[in-house]
Formats: structure tokens, C-alpha cells, sequence
């Protein structure tokens, strides 16, 4: 079946259709990650996105129920330039073809991901549309300027509607859930913690009342400037438990403490983020999908600590008195050895008041 | 890595032959090595006995020596030379045994050389099976089920613990003979009865097999701060057991999920 993308500038492809038939509406955003496309598809951080693979061949390996990192997926519609319909791995449960049409996304292959992400590098971030309805791009150019205006927040979305136990024996951790990653709570498990997932809405008093050793702002999708009451709540807990920040909750952190919000040209999506480590004196390669970032112009209290190296955007700061940090990318500690586990470690020292270095 | 200001002249040591197994990889790195010490200013002495590559041309050092790469000819540049530094280890297995060699000798220490990029402590943790094993066991990374036998009944009780395919190599046999792979308990029983009849102190090394699994390489650069990146993952296209000389290699992976490819 024949199926076209349009971009909101009006540059369209054609296709061919996978997943589901029909129309899917969102921005567009290109990840360069050579695996862990079944990671992109499910992270909550991409609710309503359109996502472009760079990588010519995506498939290869199947589908498993492991490696979500929610309950369903979160991508509106999905980009490939190859789709593969022979997959090759141990764990592999469902090919390509059956997710896709399984989850109802709308998907488009044969289309030059890398001639298109240089276009969105040089235009910058925009919505696109991919259909399998119309090939009357006029059309499909209303349709698509119709939704970007009537754009809403993905958070409340993707966060949890009632608050939820995951008992474990250790530190009692509150996780403010704006699209939470199930890798991020496998992290938590790991080093025992006892932990309270809360909706995004929760007030300050809603969650002090779990009486937690630490709070942790999770990661998801969207503009932090538009969820004006969660800064709010969070200004109201700092100085009151230690706090980690991540991704989308580093930002609204920052937010809270005065910072400012700026927009990236075109976002980093992707696993080979090199940060700079100023405090320890390392660099990683860190995994990374977000829009927007803080801007580095803090007050005196605030110690920026991590830096990317690509364009020297902020990745992670520390509060000088209070027990807070922010990273800005994905650490991630579920199997082996991950360059930026110690985020947690350091969230449990800083609960203990051990200094972190 | 920060530039060692002490070093002004340094010794590369090429790959010599193209082997199965050293392949025209390291004269590239080697030829590489020399452009960007020279680009730092760093007077290059090179030694590679292979005069059929691009390494050797006289462009690429400012003095080749075209000599066989052993102890005693080595030994007779440095003397000559006097590097302030040796790099060893872009010349694949050949450069990495030198180090090591000149390491024992006493020659660096003798005459103040310093051993640059990998220190040797690391050539040998990957060179030598034994301290390889001990190294991977430390940091809680799996490897081969292996034991020493001396007798049939428990080298049988390890069989039934493992399961087969298992390698049996005999100690101090004549020429190595007697060994084998065993992929079931008949064969097992008989070539480790021969094995152990060989063997002059009547002992055998069992080894779990790992031919037909998945063979998976990663290329790292990690630096003296300890940052590491991993420029690419390759997956074989045959199973262990088929010689990569024999074989294709495709990168990146193309059969592993994200998180198999971190872990």
C-alpha cells in the first residue's frame, strides 16, 4: 500500500505503508540509535512524536515483551527506511509487521531517513503527517496545521492516573511520574528501594504525606514551560527531601530554581550523547531524547556539572546547599555495566547526606 | 590523552607479516600512529619487518627500520635510538609480544623508556589465558567452565555438569597429541581415557565448548582518565568454531537487541 509523509514546509515523500493503515499527526523527531527501537517506540518521552530512524535497517532482531519501557506504545507513527521481515534473536516473539499492526501505528518505509533528518537538522524540528488516506498533500498540510494548534500537554497523557506500590525494603523513593520509564524504576528495584509512583497532578502536601527519603522527578514528553503547576509543587518541596531530576524532571527542577527553558534546534534523540562530567572528570556516551533544554544561566546556588559536548548545551547541575541534582539524559543501571548508573548510587548517598563526589 | 611533554622521540613497532588473525588493520593503525605523532611534533623512529606495506614508506616515519621485529634486533635500535617512548601496541599481536619481551628484558627500565598506551600489566591480562580468566572472574563476567583431572570418574561428573561439546586438552603429551572435542559421553570417555594415558603426569584439561555460539567483537578506545567509547560492535556472520579468517564480519550487530548489545 502506497502512503506518504508531508512536512509542515510543505516537502513530502512517498512510501510504502506498514502497521496500520490510515493517518498519524505529530512532530517530528529523528533518532540515530543503531538498536533499541522497541525502547524509542514504548518511552513515554515520545508520546505524539513521529519518529525517524536514521538506521537503514530496523527490525532485525524482533519484538519481545522485556523490553518495553511502558505498558503500550507511545509513538504516533514510525519512519524506516528498511523494515525487516525476517528477524534473527533468542527472545524474539513478534515480527516487525505484527507490532506494528498490533499497536495500531502507522508506519512508513522506503523513505531516505538520512536525506530527511539532514532536512529537519537544517530547517529544524517540525510536524509532519504520515498517510495512507490521501495523496493530496494540500489536504494533508491542513490537516497537519489543524492538530499543531490545538497541541496539548502529553504529560497528564502518559503520568499515572492513581498512585502505585512497588514495596521494596530500602530507601522510600516518591517518583513524580511525567511518562516514567520502566528502565528508571528497574533501577530503583535494583538498589531495593521502596517506591511510590504519584500522577503528575500530586501537590506538595499529597506527596510528603508518603513521607519519603527522596523524590525523583521523572522523565517525559513535551515543554516543562507548560506544566506551570508542577513547578509550583516542586518549589514548594525543595529543601524538604533530597531530589533527582531526570530528563523532562531535571528541567522542571531547573525550572523551580529559577532557570530557563530553551529550545533545541532539533532536539537530541539518540544513545551516543557524549557528556562531559566536570565534577568527576569523565566523559560518556549517554542516551538521549528531548526538545527542549535548560539554558545555562543559573543563580549563584547552582552548579552546572554536566555539559554536552555536540553543543555545549547544560546535561545535569547541582543545588550548592540542598540536596538536588538534575541529569539531563538517560542513566541507565538495568543490565550490566552502564557508563551513567552511578546517578542513582549518588541519589542514595545524597538521601544518607554522604557528600557525592 | 594530554600530550607528555618529556616525549620527543618515539619508537612504533609496525606489525610485521599479514597473518590470519593480524590482518592489514594494524598496518593501518600503525601508519596512522606515526602521522599523528609526527603532527604533534614527535620525531618517529619505526621498526616493521614487512617492507610490502604503507607503513614502511618513508613518508610516514622519520626513520624505518626495516629489521626483524626480535628481542635482540629491537634491543640494538633502542640502543642506537634512544626513543624517550615505545608504542607498541598499534602493531597487533606482534607489537604487543615485543612489549612484552622488551618489558622482561629490562631494556625500558634500564634506559628510561616509557611504555606508551597499553601498560603492560594489561598486555598480559589479555594475553595470558590463565590471568585473562582470573581478570574476567574478578570483575563477575562469565567465561568457559574449565577443570584439571586426573581421573575418569570426575572428569565424567564435570561432563554431566556442563554437557558437551567439551574440549580435552592433555598435559605434557608429546607433541599435544590426544586431545580432541568431545559432543558426547562415548567420545568423551574415550578420548579423555587416551588423554590421560598420554599425558606424562597423567592429568587433562576440561574445557566447556563454546563452538556454535554467537561471536561477537567490540572495538573500544579507553583512555588513561578511564573514559571509554565503544566505536563499533560486529557480529560475525558464522558461529565460534569457523575461523574469522574464514569468515565475514558485519558491522554493527545486526541480530542483537539494546540491551544485549550493552550488557
Amino acid at each position: 500500500m502506497k502512503s506518504v509523509l508531508v512536512l509542515e514546509d510543505g516537502t513530502y515523500f512517498t512510501g510504502e505503508a506498514f502497521g496500520k493503515a490510515g493517518e498519524a499527526i505529530g512532530e517530528i523527531a529523528f533518532n540515530t540509535c543503531m538498536t533499541g527501537y522497541q525502547e524509542i517506540l514504548t518511552n513515554p518521552s515520545y508520546n505524539g512524536q513521529i519518529v525517524a530512524m536514521t538506521y537503514p535497517l530496523i527490525g532485525n532482531y524482533g519484538f519481545n515483551r522485556y523490553d518495553n519501557e511502558s505498558d503500550k506504545t507511545h509513538v504516533q507513527g514510525f519512519i524506516v527506511k528498511e523494515l525487516s521481515d525476517t528477524p534473527t534473536n533468542w527472545r524474539c516473539e513478534i515480527t516487525p509487521e505484527e507490532y506494528f499492526v498490533s499497536n495500531g501505528i502507522v508506519g512508513i518505509k522506503g523513505i531516505d531517513t538520512r536525506t530527511l533528518t539532514k532536512h529537519i537538522r537544517s530547517k529544524g524540528s517540525m510536524y509532519c503527517i504520515i498517510s495512507t488516506e490521501s495523496g493530496n498533500i494540500d489536504l494533508l498540510l491542513e490537516k497537519l496545521m489543524k492538530k499543531k494548534t490545538e497541541k496539548k500537554s502529553s504529560v497528564m497523557e502518559v503520568s499515572t492516573k492513581s498512585p502505585i506500590h512497588k514495596p521494596g525494603r530500602g530507601k522510600r523513593v516518591v517518583v513524580m511520574d511525567f511518562g516514567v520509564k520502566h528502565s528508571i524504576i528497574k533501577s530503583l528495584e535494583k538498589i531495593n528501594c521502596d517506591i511510590y509512583i504519584l500522577p503528575a497532578s500530586s501537590s506538595a502536601n499529597e506527596i510528603m504525606s508518603y513521607n519519603p527519603d527522596g523524590i525523583l522527578l521523572s522523565n517525559g514528553p513535551g515543554d516543562p514551560s507548560e506544566l506551570p503547576f508542577v513547578k509550583s509543587t516542586v518549589q514548594e518541596l525543595i529543601g524538604k527531601k533530597p531530589m533527582l531530576g531526570i530528563g523532562l524532571g531535571h528541567q522542571l527542577l531547573g525550572l523551580a530554581l529559577g532557570g530557563k527553558i530553551i529550545k533545541l534546534p532539533f532536539g537530541h534523540h539518540g544513545s551516543n550523547q557524549p557528556v562531559r562530567d566536570y565534577i568527576k572528570g569523565r566523559c560518556y556516551v549517554t542516551s538521549q531524547c528531548h526538545n527542549y533544554a535548560l539554558e545555562n544561566d543559573f543563580s549563584d546556588e547552582i552548579l552546572v556539572t554536566h555539559i554536552n559536548i555536540n553543543d555545549n548545551t547544560v546535561e545535569g547541575f547541582r543545588h550548592k546547599h540542598y540536596p538536588i541534582l538534575g541529569v539531563q539524559y538517560h542513566p541507565k543501571a538495568v543490565l550490566g555495566q552502564d557508563d551513567s548508573s552511578y546517578v542513582f548510587d549518588d541519589f542514595i548517598k545524597m538521601i544518607d547526606g554522604q557528600p557525592i563526589i | 590523552m594530554p600530550k607528555i611533554d618529556k616525549i620527543k622521540k618515539v619508537l612504533v613497532i609496525g606489525s610485521g607479516p599479514i597473518v590470519i588473525g593480524q590482518a592489514a588493520e594494524f598496518d593501518y593503525s600503525g601508519t596512522q600512529a606515526c602521522k599523528a605523532l609526527r603532527e604533534e611534533g614527535i620525531e618517529v623512529v619505526l621498526v616493521n619487518s614487512n617492507p610490502a606495506t604503507i607503513m614502511t614508506d618513508t613518508q610516514s616515519a622519520d626513520k624505518v627500520y626495516i629489521e626483524p621485529i626480535t628481542l635482540d634486533f629491537v634491543k640494538r635500535i633502542i640502543k642506537r635510538e634512544k626513543p624517550d617512548g615505545i608504542l607498541a601496541s598499534l602493531g597487533g599481536q606482534t607489537g604487543l609480544n615485543m612489549a612484552v619481551e622488551l618489558a622482561e628484558d629490562g631494556i625500558l627500565e634500564e634506559m628510561g623508556i616509557e611504555l606508551l598506551g597499553t601498560s603492560l600489566e594489561s598486555i598480559k591480562k589479555a594475553e595470558d589465558r590463565e590471568l585473562f580468566k582470573k581478570t574476567m572472574q574478578e570483575i563477575g563476567e562469565k567465561v568457559p567452565l574449565s577443570t584439571i583431572s586426573t581421573d575418569l570418574d570426575s572428569a565424567i561428573k564435570f561432563a554431566e555438569e556442563v554437557g558437551f561439546p567439551i574440549i580435552i586438552r592433555p598435559a605434557y603429551t608429546l607433541g599435544g597429541s590426544g586431545g580432541g572435542i568431545a559432543h558426547n559421553m562415548d567420545e568423551f570417555k574415550y578420548i579423555c581415557g587416551k588423554g590421560l594415558k598420554l599425558s606424562l603426569i597423567h592429568q587433562v584439561l576440561l574445557e566447556q565448548s563454546v563452538a556454535g555460539w554467537k561471536e561477537i567483537e567490540y572495538e573500544v578506545i579507553r583512555d588513561g582518565a578511564d573514559n571509554s567509547i565503544i566505536i563499533c560492535n560486529m557480529e560475525n556472520f558464522d558461529p565460534v568454531g569457523v575461523h574469522t579468517g574464514d569468515s565475514i564480519v558485519v558491522a554493527p550487530c545486526q541480530t542483537l537487541s539494546d540491551v544485549e548489545a550493552r550488557c
